[in-house]
């Protein structure tokens, strides 16, 4: 897991609503992983001052926050970046050539995957089919959906969100 | 929901614009009156089809519809996934079933134009398929081959509104159970069908409810849905969660009452954001109209669901897994038994299904135990739904009777391969499970069949693989997934696929010995026969079934330093073929590592000892000169 150097900036308006949604979980069973779901959300990743939050309204201690953390792959530890890029390496989309459309992301961003630009940009990530197989080789782009890409097509892709 | 006389009003209410619509194989009901639209505009709306913009196709006609004032007639619906994923967005009107392929707001105008005013179908924009002039769902083979039963309402009905669900029949089972059977009875009813965990183990689903059925009423029990769909390449419960999520929550409420449990959890990837949102849609209204929550039919039953979001782990898709991960714990398998139907969910007795097996109990419930045996074979009943995807023209979503043969799904309902190549294999059980060779094409799928070759039926993932896939590469591509998502707790799994991994990774590069294919099995036997759970334990079956049916290739990577269909790059050249080359000198300008010489107007050449394998003479050729093999 990438733990990121960039300085933590929440604001009190998202500790007041982490902590309403905490309260809203209080005296659930199994609540933890519903709970930092929410704090992604709010911040969009998962700091250490953001599970420390955590651990001091529910008394559960950090290293089993840490632990639950780390071990999910949708759970990150560095901010992400405003355009968040996703290629699909599932297998649909494997063998449809998705892996050369992924390093030519790689080579037009200058990022590795799990990576975020400097300029805070775009961040890059592969993630195991989507359920779009039919639209294989699949990218996500900030949400948008692009289909039956091929390498070429990437940097205009990209283009539209420089 | 007090009784099944109050269900019935409301489905009664529905036949009217329910009939209309009718699914694949079924007769069109009579005419009922009523005072709703009975024209239908459906617009899928499944995963496939949304990122293809099928909103913006949906809201058009919607314009189109008011701007012409014809809300009274025409109803436009948004539906769970249709199936032919390949031709979204699809558009199917009602009466008449017309399909309507790769649909955009521009296409929408001329079909409303034409179909919607004019009365005439609108020829050009038609699903088109060989032979079909696209009238009627018998002209397809894609549909007419099929037979739904878990997806018998997806594409039928507005998965956002329970009413089209109770008009479809829905929760009639849930209220014959909880009126009309005992607990034992529903327990008899499912493993007389011989239904068989859809997951892919194929566990009965039955013997599984039997064994945690014991002191009702007295212990704390749950019943838990696993929604988390892992294989890459599936997308079967995906459909029918985003198509039809009541046929899941009543499955789970008869499973409540069988078992004695009034809690279920249903355990959803978060990659799923529309089949999340329309679960919670229809827990919403199950739980408003009293089909979720306290004295269920006014009997004394209570069950309530709740959601639980996976966060990205494959391994939860295995069920100590899964349930360790609900409790909100890093989610690690572990050792059975004790098994989830004694020890389970908080330490209680747990029935685990997925939720294609769900999908079916309330039709079995329903239309009765012979009506299920009917389909499939004796130790295979009823039908199964695969994710039909890779080098296949219709790439969807298709259900058939177990039994069927994988040419007929692949030729016929698939539509063979594209571009005129060779089928080579077709993969199922995704990471778990392996490829099937050709010589096998006929074989009919089943559970026993397909493990006999060393296969498995898996979730319903089915990957076809055309002469242009390197089945090293591809066991390559499943084992990098196993490695990257293997837990860590058990040694054999974490170290041995890596291991494997490592070897896989040596031979693509021209860099194996023969010797490396003996290792390769001894260490797979190892991991099958010592890992903790089934991540683990199947994690060796595509490198094992690619080594039984795909050696030669394997042979071709070690002693010929070749790789046969081209994918391994560095196995393969760049080379410029002469005949082809105007010696225009674009490449050579354009290779970064001066590899490439030649006189202007000559064949150029490519120095394999300098060429870094960049491609890039490739992409600038203008005539096609530059091939990779």
């Amino acid at each position: 897991m990438k733990v990121s150097n960039v300085p933590f900036k929440g604001t009190a308006e998202q500790e007041t609503e982490l902590r309403r949604r905490i309260a809203e979980h209080k005296g659930e069973k199994g609540s933890l992983m519903p709970i930092m779901q929410a704090a992604q959300e709010i911040y969009g990743y998962l700091p250490y001052q953001v599970q420390k939050i955590i651990s001091d309204e529910t008394g559960i201690p950090m290293e089993k926050i840490y632990g639950v953390a780390t071990f999910y792959a949708q759970f990150s530890m560095s901010p992400k970046g405003q355009y968040e890029v996703s290629v699909c390496l599932g297998t649909a989309c494997y063998v449809k050539g998705a892996g050369e459309v992924l390093e030519e992301v790689k080579k037009e961003l200058g990022i590795d995957d799990g990576e975020c630009t400097s300029d805070g940009k775009f961040s890059l990530d592969t993630c195991r089919c989507v359920g779009a197989c039919g639209l294989a080789p699949v990218m996500i782009v900030g949400g948008d959906v692009y289909g039956k890409i091929t390498p070429d097509q990437v940097a205009d892709i990209l283009k539209k969100y420089a | 929901m007090k009784s099944l006389e109050e269900l019935k009003v409301i489905r009664d209410r529905m036949q009217s614009q329910i009939g209309p619509r009718c699914g694949v194989g079924e007769t069109a009901p009579e005419h009922v009156e009523g005072d709703g639209p009975e024209k239908f505009i459906m617009v899928c709306g499944g995963t496939g089809c949304h990122s293809g913009h099928s909103q913006e196709v949906m809201d058009r006609f919607e314009k189109l519809i008011k701007v012409a004032g014809k809300e009274k007639e025409y109803k436009v619906i948004q539906t769970g996934c249709q199936g032919l994923c390949a031709k979204g967005p699809i558009v199917v009107i009602h009466p008449g079933a017309v399909f309507y392929e790769e649909v955009n707001p521009d296409k929408a105008e001329v079909i409303f134009r034409e179909h919607v005013e004019g009365g005439n179908v609108a020829s050009k924009y038609l699903l088109r398929e060989e032979n079909a002039d696209g009238t009627n769902d018998e002209d397809f083979k894609f549909y007419n081959r099929q037979t739904r039963i878990a997806l018998r309402n997806c594409g039928i009905i507005d998965p956002e509104n329970i009413d089209e669900y109770i008009g479809r029949g829905g929760y009639e089972a849930l209220g014959r159970s909880l009126t009309q059977m005992s607990p034992d009875d529903v327990i008899q009813v499912v493993l007389d069908s011989g239904l068989r965990g859809r997951g892919g183990a194929g566990f009965p689903t039955g013997k599984k409810w039997k064994f945690a059925c014991g002191n009702r009423g007295q212990v704390q029990k749950y019943v838990c849905c696993n929604a988390d769909e892992g294989d890459p390449g599936a997308f079967m419960d995906r459909s029918i969660l985003e198509g039809d999520p009541h046929s899941v929550l009543e499955a789970m409420a008869i499973a409540g009452y069988a078992i004695g449990a009034d809690q279920g959890y249903i355990y959803v990837r978060a990659e799923y954001p529309i089949a999340v949102d329309r679960l919670r849609i229809a827990i919403r209204q199950a739980r408003e109209y009293g089909l979720l929550g306290k004295n269920l039919f006014g009997t004394d039953f209570n069950f309530d669901i709740d959601l639980r979001l996976g966060a990205g782990a494959f391994v939860c898709g295995e069920e100590t897994a899964l349930m360790t991960s609900i409790e909100g714990n890093r989610g690690e398998p572990h050792t059975r038994p004790p098994f989830p139907a004694v020890k389970g969910l908080f330490q209680s007795p747990t029935v685990l299904n997925n939720v294609e097996t769900y999908a079916n109990i309330p039709e079995i419930i329903v239309k009765g135990v012979d009506w299920f045996r009917s389909m499939g074979t004796e130790g295979s009943t009823g039908t199964k739904v695969f994710a039909l995807g890779g080098k296949v023209n219709n790439t969807g979503l298709v259900e058939v009777p177990m039994g069927t043969t994988l040419r007929e799904v692949i030729e016929e309902i698939g539509g063979g391969v594209p571009k005129g190549k060779k089928f080579k294999a077709a993969q199922t059980g995704g990471p778990s499970g392996g490829c099937i060779p050709e010589k096998y094409y006929d074989i009919p799928i089943d559970y026993e069949t397909l493990k006999s070759i060393g296969c498995m039926m898996g979730s319903g993932g089915m990957i076809v693989m055309d002469e242009d896939n390197c089945m090293v590469d591809i066991a390559k591509f499943f084992l990098e997934f196993t490695v990257s998502e293997s837990c860590g707790k058990c040694t054999p799994c974490r170290i041995g696929t890596r291991r494997m991994l490592e070897i896989l990774t040596r031979i693509t590069e021209g860099k194996g010995e023969m010797e490396d294919l003996n290792k390769l099995e001894e260490l797979a036997k190892y991991i099958q026969a010592n890992s903790l759970c089934g991540l683990g334990q199947t994690a060796p079956n595509p490198v094992l079934s690619t080594l039984r049916f795909f050696r030669d290739e394997y042979v071709a990577h070690i002693q010929d330093k070749k790789c046969p269909a081209g994918v391994c790059k560095a196995l393969c050249t760049y080379e410029i073929d002469p005949e082809k080359c105007k010696g225009c000198t674009l490449c050579a300008r354009n290779c970064p590592a001066d590899a490439i010489t030649g006189s202007v107007k000559e064949p150029h050449h490519i120095d394999p000892e300098k060429c870094i394998k960049c491609g890039a003479c490739m992409d600038n050729c203008r005539f096609g000169a530059v091939v990779f093999k």
